[in-house]
């Protein structure tokens, strides 16, 4: 015969432990107040809401609270059972499967801010995550990560208009609008006092990079800081790099360069060809796309005292502790963020993204300086034969062929089809196409952005080329 | 007084991982590229203008090693495996079944700009906890897009400034008013956008005085951001007339609900008259911190604000969730995409795993168990509870103060961090800039903790105090049995010895020159 269940008033609720029978009136007891409102004096009555809560119903058991998570997710189509070309930010790349263990240990989960000493194995993967990068930036100072490249590009044209006391930004006409839209937001609308000026560079249409030209007339005096990315955002690799970095010193301005990580085993580290800042996303070291919530972004520079004072957040240094020869890690110039001085530090901070720190240097630690190496030797090889079979395709044009890294364009003009269409058709066959920038202002007609990387193989692009013929007979 | 636990921290004396590994180690092999793509492309396919020459000097170690390695270190993270009653964090319990679910290929591996039709599981969720949020806030709608409390705080500017600017205003209301006392974020962020910030002294009771507001706010003020309770504990009983002071004179009105944990299902943000607020899905709603972040501050404003919030904005159809992108007035992005979404989904769980019941409940528990620890700490003899004039009942937390001890022992509240872990007990909060009670520490119990959790809390005070007396140099030396010693603070504001890479430190104090570039 079942049982009748316990009544909820006599057991606790499994994530409250004093919820259990009795537990308050104890400390009410002790307290000597008469009643948990008694303790609410504070709050006068007519500050009490009126509207009663209306939640839906409580999913106390594990049990239910699974099936209602799951069930809802699954209603979600995702990357793994699709074959997906998206990219522009967040990316599809292999997640090492001890990244997710670490990342999932409950310490590292869990965990505030204890002591250094308390904290100490956080700290010091925090370290390894900038020792790591820094190896692959050649710099000197990475801080640990905000919330995303656009949130670092942003700190970083405001660290440069701190450092030269300049207000204008030079920054490529082909740019990611979803970052843009954040770098303007930390540039401010014109109208403030304290606003700093975009102003658009011309690419030269021929390759999609940057128009040194334009660039050479733009430049002067007034510009805190030229900001380039490198792969650019529609997948091209800057060969003029170090030709901006020289324009750019020689008005005094800063060189800020946005890159993504995963390219710099086989793409020259930054820190050599004059980047002065260096932003990038963290995502592709080891961080699932989590639906966009897989962004962060570094910041990274030489370790000069202008740049290292000028940083929003946390610098992890190493340091020494009271037993001779044993090496701690701590905060180094806690006091200049916001933190330490309220509206008067750099920006300000707060809880940013550094459990992403943690997975990337596990991701570094797996991948060494051959892993980098072999990683993007893959991913341009594989994304160059994608733009090739593509290309391939009557009507289909790659755009700046032989200049990417892991994105391309592909124009659709001389198809008669729109890219909404054509993505819509390839979903039907399980595939994902490329972004859809056609709308974005960029000059470049009925185009998507494809993204390549090593967990494409040869007969998953084989299977995007015959997909793309029916779609497109 | 409860056993104090005889604990001992890992110590794995673990090298940096520079230092690991030997020339060959892999702890990660990728495919070569297939022979129809080297026969169309071949693999050596970067520009030589931007080839990379050197090879970057990374350790070489294989899977095992790292995976050992970085368990060690997170072994030597006390986490909250210990107590942490970590004031103005509340901890809380981070829910395992919320963490699988998300690491599921039907989040983890979900692009943001996949088409809406493939993503409506989690549309459905972002909307249903939109709307426990504005149950719980009166808000009219809610979106995630912030990484963090500040980051919520810093849509609140950017988005008076959209508010000002369709006004036409945005040269005139240059000014943001708050607390001395608000969280730092509240004048940081107003100050990035370009706002003058005026901060409001506190008094004898604990909160600025309306007379001092009424100074303040004039046809200069765009916006107020206040928190209610403070980190003393204190309510402002006179918030709404703050909140009608403030929209007297036009200014916007913003409700950093970061001390949430009191008050929620008690106070509705909307009912006190408050134009937008802020939650944080990783303190209040269950969400883990995971040492700062990733973090989601949820903000929510009235119909009258969101035609300026930053897109996309969930919203429901029919039966049918979409994006909607179409805010011609929004004030912009403040971060890529739609926010932390895993972290969404994690405070949704929370919310359905508590229920409305539930909520309420873990508000009492709250009040109730930091009131008790105020009562245990009061007899405490060398600590002093802050604003001691306000004798009412605090509210979910309390500031307190280590203030006479330290004068008497000169003991202070950073060598009591540095001993609590020594007991295996997390390190206290202590408060954040400016300090305006000496040596100061902020204990929030929350309604995780057990009471036998709280006193032993209490005790390992009581604990430390006594040592205080009888052993300063012990404590002042703390911890002793802990990862590493006391950290040695001279380095990190001295350029010539600060390090925050390895490349860095070899530079600097290992004298190796060859650090500055690639071994080739």
């Amino acid at each position: 015969m079942p049982t009748e269940p316990r009544p909820a008033s006599s057991q606790s609720h499994p994530w409250m432990a004093l919820s259990a029978p009795g537990a308050i009136d104890d400390m009410l007891e002790y307290i000597g107040a008469p009643s948990v409102e008694a303790l609410f004096e504070q709050i006068p009555a007519d500050h009490f809401r009126k509207t009663p809560l209306d939640l839906p119903p409580a999913l106390t058991s594990e049990v239910e609270l699974k099936r209602d998570l799951v069930t809802r997710l699954k209603k979600n189509e995702n990357c793994e059972d699709n074959l997906s070309f998206l990219g522009a930010g967040v990316w599809q790349h292999h997640v090492p499967a001890i990244v997710d263990e670490i990342v999932g240990r409950t310490e590292f989960a869990t965990n505030v801010w204890g002591s250094y000493q308390s904290d100490h194995g956080r700290n010091q993967t925090w370290f390894e995550f900038s020792s790591q990068l820094g190896a692959l930036l050649n710099l000197d100072v990475v801080q640990l990560p905000v919330y995303s490249w656009g949130c670092a590009s942003g700190h970083a044209i405001r660290m440069a208009a701190k450092i030269t006391g300049r207000k204008k930004v030079l920054i490529p006409q082909l740019s990611d609008p979803e970052r843009m839209s954040v770098i303007r937001t930390y540039c401010q609308p014109q109208e403030m006092e304290s606003a700093i000026e975009v102003v658009l560079v011309a690419a030269d249409p021929t390759s999609g990079r940057l128009d040194l030209n334009d660039l050479k007339s733009k430049l002067g005096s007034d510009v805190a800081a030229v900001y380039f990315e490198n792969p650019a955002y529609l997948g091209t690799i800057e060969t003029g790099a170090a030709e901006i970095a020289k324009l750019a010193r020689a008005v005094g301005a800063e060189t800020i360069v946005g890159v993504d990580p995963i390219s710099l085993g086989v793409m020259t580290a930054p820190g050599d060809y004059g980047a002065d800042i260096v932003t990038g996303p963290v995502q592709p070291l080891g961080v699932h796309m989590h639906c966009g919530g897989g962004a962060g972004g570094y910041i990274a520079s030489r370790d000069e005292e202008a740049y290292v004072r000028s940083y929003n957040g946390f610098l992890v240094s190493i340091a020494q502790t009271l037993e001779p020869g044993q090496h701690a890690f701590g905060l180094a110039c806690p006091h200049q963020n916001s933190y330490g001085m309220r509206e008067d530090g750099n920006d300000w901070t707060g809880n940013s993204t550094y459990l992403w720190a943690i997975a990337g240097a596990v991701y570094m630690s797996l991948l060494g300086p051959e892993g980098f190496a072999e990683v993007g030797r893959l991913i341009v090889s594989r994304a160059r034969y994608a733009a090739k079979l593509l290309d391939a395709i009557p009507g289909v044009r790659v755009v700046w062929p032989d200049t990417q890294f892991k994105e391309f364009v592909v124009n659709f003009d001389d198809t008669g089809k729109s890219v909404a269409a054509i993505n819509d058709s390839l979903r039907e066959k399980g595939i994902f196409g490329g972004k859809d920038i056609s709308g974005e202002g960029l000059g470049v007609g009925q185009s998507a952005l494809y993204c390549v990387t090593e967990v494409h193989t040869a007969a998953d692009i084989q299977r995007l080329s015959a997909s793309m013929k029916e779609v497109l007979s | 007084m409860s056993r104090l636990p005889d604990f001992q921290a890992a110590k794995w004396d673990e090298p940096v991982v520079m230092e690991m590994g030997r020339p060959g180690g892999r702890g990660q092999i990728f495919p070569t590229p297939e022979d129809e793509v080297l026969a169309s492309v071949g693999d050596d396919l970067i520009p030589d203008a931007m080839a990379r020459k050197d090879r970057s000097i990374l350790p070489e170690i294989t899977e095992f090693e790292a995976q050992r390695h970085y368990l060690h270190l997170s072994q030597m993270t006390l986490g909250m495996m210990g107590v942490s009653l970590f004031g103005t964090c509340t901890m809380k319990y981070n829910s395992k079944t919320s963490e699988y679910a998300t690491l599921r290929p039907e989040l983890a591996d979900v692009h943001p700009y996949q088409h809406e039709d493939t993503l409506q599981g989690v549309l459905s969720i972002m909307h249903e906890f939109d709307g426990i949020l504005r149950s719980l806030s009166g808000m009219d709608q809610f979106i995630f897009q912030a990484g963090g409390g500040a980051d919520a705080a810093y849509t609140m500017v950017a988005l008076a400034r959209a508010y000002w600017k369709d006004r036409g205003m945005l040269g005139q209301r240059t000014e943001m008013v708050t607390s001395a006392q608000s969280h730092p974020c509240n004048p940081a962020t107003a100050a990035a956008a370009g706002f003058k910030v005026v901060n409001l002294p506190l008094e004898e009771n604990g909160y600025p005085s309306l007379d001092a507001l009424k100074a303040a706010v004039s046809d200069k003020t765009a916006l107020i951001m206040l928190n209610n309770p403070d980190d003393m504990g204190i309510y402002n009983p006179e918030i709404k007339e703050w909140v009608r002071v403030a929209k007297e004179a036009g200014a916007l009105c913003f409700y950093d609900h970061a001390n949430f944990n009191g008050v929620m299902s008690k106070l509705s943000a909307r009912e006190l008259g408050f134009d937008a607020c802020m939650f944080m899905l990783h303190k209040t709603f269950g969400a883990p911190k995971a040492g700062g972040g990733p973090a989601v501050g949820a903000f929510g404003c009235s119909d009258d604000l969101a035609p300026y919030l930053p897109t996309p904005v969930v919203v429901k159809e029919g039966e049918r969730y979409r994006l909607d992108d179409n805010r011609p007035k929004s004030a912009g992005k403040v971060r890529e995409f739609w926010g932390n979404v895993p972290q969404v989904v994690k405070a949704y769980a929370w919310a359905r795993g508590m229920g409305s019941e539930g909520i309420k409940l873990a508000s009492d528990i709250s009040v109730v168990a930091n009131n008790y620890m105020d009562k245990r700490l009061s007899e405490i003899s060398g600590i002093a509870i802050s604003n001691p004039d306000v004798k009412s009942y605090r509210m979910e937390m309390t500031r307190w103060s280590l203030g006479p001890l330290a004068e008497e022992t000169g003991i202070g509240t950073v060598d009591f961090a540095n001993r609590m872990a020594d007991y295996g007990i997390d390190p206290w909060w202590m408060s954040h800039e400016p300090w305006i009670v000496a040596e100061p520490f902020t204990p929030e119990a929350g309604e995780l903790w057990s009471k036998e959790d709280i006193d032993l809390w209490i005790d390992v005070v009581a604990k430390i105090v006594e040592e205080a007396r009888t052993n300063p140099e012990m404590v002042k030396t703390a911890p002793h049995n802990q990862p590493v010693a006391q950290v040695k603070g001279d380095v990190f504001e001295d350029p010539t010895q600060w390090a925050m890479t390895w490349r860095a430190y070899q530079r600097k104090v290992m004298g190796d020159e060859k650090a500055e570039r690639g071994a080739a």
